[in-house]
């Protein structure tokens, strides 16, 4: 059997608030899952089940409580700050449903970014983003500006070159089809279907049903990780 | 003097593992007050670290006895294998001359008010032994160019620029004998939010290009999000949490650092 890409095993998960009274938040326990190279996982379950805290799990943004982690040959929930750096810059991409950027930063470099912090030449990052740019229908006119006064679908396009400029390995999409129209749509689940067949692992929450069906290849249902009210 | 090309440079030192600062319980009183105490962490070639926390937190302390501007009572801090608080004061002056930078909040603390952009840049490379005019001049001049200050602002005395243009100047006056680890000190303090960014996309390309190893205290959490790659939260002199810098920040676990990301205004 192919070694799994990124690896779950009972991990947990709770906040707690020190300046509301201490209170402990348990937001997910025993979460298993894993996605094998060239697989796409979708993850589903209703609003505030624990998709994207899952999710943000994976990336590093939020701190396991105990279980296992593991992305590529990294142990995610133990690692080094350093070690989750250059996790996020070779191996692990992901596409959130924000932009964040540093503002009056063009359009073109934004998307060159992740290329450029691997040390890959300017002009072949930039031609990278210019290719990206153009088969996701930004006008070239566009490039030169910062996406902070982009729409809402045009921003969710200019992350979504930027997720896919370096190839990754490993892939964490959030909603990647999430207001865009008909024929974007087709472009992302295209970029999806190559990252696969490119042997990306990809794990993913897709609220539009169809993308799901047409790009998953299991789907995962969180509400079995989600921490039963303390009786 | 040679100094690396920024490719050149970037690729030696891309995939680093030693640590090029590391420092351990450092701590510094005043009297019977603390300035800073017990503050150990490591720092990697092409590393960006954050210190936040509030006024009197401790923060500039810290920065200054990193930076040897004060000498710190207890601790240990290792340059590149090297220790630093055993070295000579001319072995200290020399490190900062060549290795290291200090970028200050308010740039008049770091220029020379009445010599000109170009002598400000040029005197550095003087400094480290740097004697051929033709040669100081152009780099003084390349230097202006990457932060963005046009070549016939060469010979105005910084006492003409605006607060942005003083800051990137300082910037360049500082990075033009290619240091490898910068302290920085709310080096977007005071500024335009508009001028603001700029200097955040200039300071990210050059930390990129140069793989410099940055040290930046900021009270700005926006500011942190953006440039630092890791983030130390200090509270009363000492660090009360650290980790991957939107870690700390979207899942704090200290009590302190939940209470500073929730206070801050939404825009």
């Amino acid at each position: 059997m192919i070694r799994a890409m990124i690896h779950i095993e009972s991990l947990s998960k709770s906040f707690t608030l020190h300046n509301q009274g201490g209170a402990v938040i348990p937001v997910m326990a025993g979460a298993c899952l894993s996605v094998a190279p060239g697989e796409c996982v979708g993850l589903t379950g209703q609003s505030g089940a624990g998709k994207s805290t899952l999710m943000r799990m994976v990336y590093g943004n939020y701190l396991a409580a105990s279980g296992r982690l593991r992305v590529g040959e990294v142990d995610v929930a133990s690692a080094e700050p350093r070690e989750i750096i250059a996790l996020r810059r070779h191996t692990l991409g992901y596409v959130s449903q924000f932009l964040r950027v540093v503002p009056r930063v063009p359009t073109l470099d934004v998307v060159a970014e992740p290329l450029l912090a691997l040390g890959t030449p300017a002009d072949q990052a930039r031609n990278r983003a210019a290719s990206l740019l153009e088969r996701l229908n930004i006008p070239e006119r566009l490039w030169t500006l910062s996406p902070t006064t982009f729409s809402g679908g045009e921003q969710q396009r200019v992350n979504i070159a930027r997720g896919f400029a370096h190839t990754y390995p490993a892939l964490l999409l959030d909603e990647p089809t999430a207001s865009l129209d008909a024929a974007n749509r087709e472009v992302v689940l295209t970029l999806i279907e190559e990252a696969k067949a490119r042997g990306a692992a990809i794990l993913g929450i897709f609220h539009d049903e169809a993308a799901r069906a047409r790009v998953c290849d299991r789907l995962v249902d969180v509400t079995g990780f989600t921490p039963r009210a303390a009786a | 003097m040679t100094l690396l090309q920024p490719s050149e440079f970037s690729t030696k030192i891309r995939s680093p593992d030693q640590p090029l600062l590391r420092v351990e319980d450092l701590t510094r009183r005043y009297g019977p007050r603390i300035g800073c105490a017990e503050v150990s962490f490591d720092l990697y070639p092409g590393e960006v670290l954050g210190i936040v926390g509030e006024s009197g937190s401790g923060k500039s302390t810290l920065l200054s006895c990193l930076a040897g501007h004060q000498r710190p009572d207890l601790g240990r801090i290792a340059y590149d294998g090297r220790d630093v608080l055993a070295m000579t004061e001319t072995e200290r002056r020399r490190l900062s001359r060549t290795d290291w930078a200090y970028v200050h909040q308010n740039p008049r603390d770091g220029l020379r008010m009445g010599v000109s952009a170009g002598g400000n840049v040029g005197e550095r490379l003087m400094a480290v032994g740097a004697r051929h005019y033709g040669d100081i001049r152009a780099k003084a001049v390349d230097w202006l160019g990457r932060v963005e200050i046009a070549a016939d602002r060469v010979d105005d005395r910084p006492t003409a620029f605006s607060g942005g243009m003083q800051q990137r100047l300082q910037i360049a006056r500082n990075l033009v004998t290619g240091p490898r680890l910068v302290f920085m000190d709310e080096p977007t303090g005071g500024l335009d939010v508009s001028v603001q960014a700029r200097l955040l996309d200039l300071l990210r390309g050059l930390v990129r290009d140069l793989g410099l190893s940055v040290i930046i205290v900021t009270h700005d959490l926006a500011v942190v999000r953006l440039l630092a790659h890791r983030l130390m939260v200090m509270k009363s002199g000492r660090v009360v949490e650290q980790g991957l810098t939107d870690q700390v920040l979207d899942d704090p676990q200290h009590a302190y650092t939940q209470l500073l990301v929730s206070s801050v205004l939404q825009v």
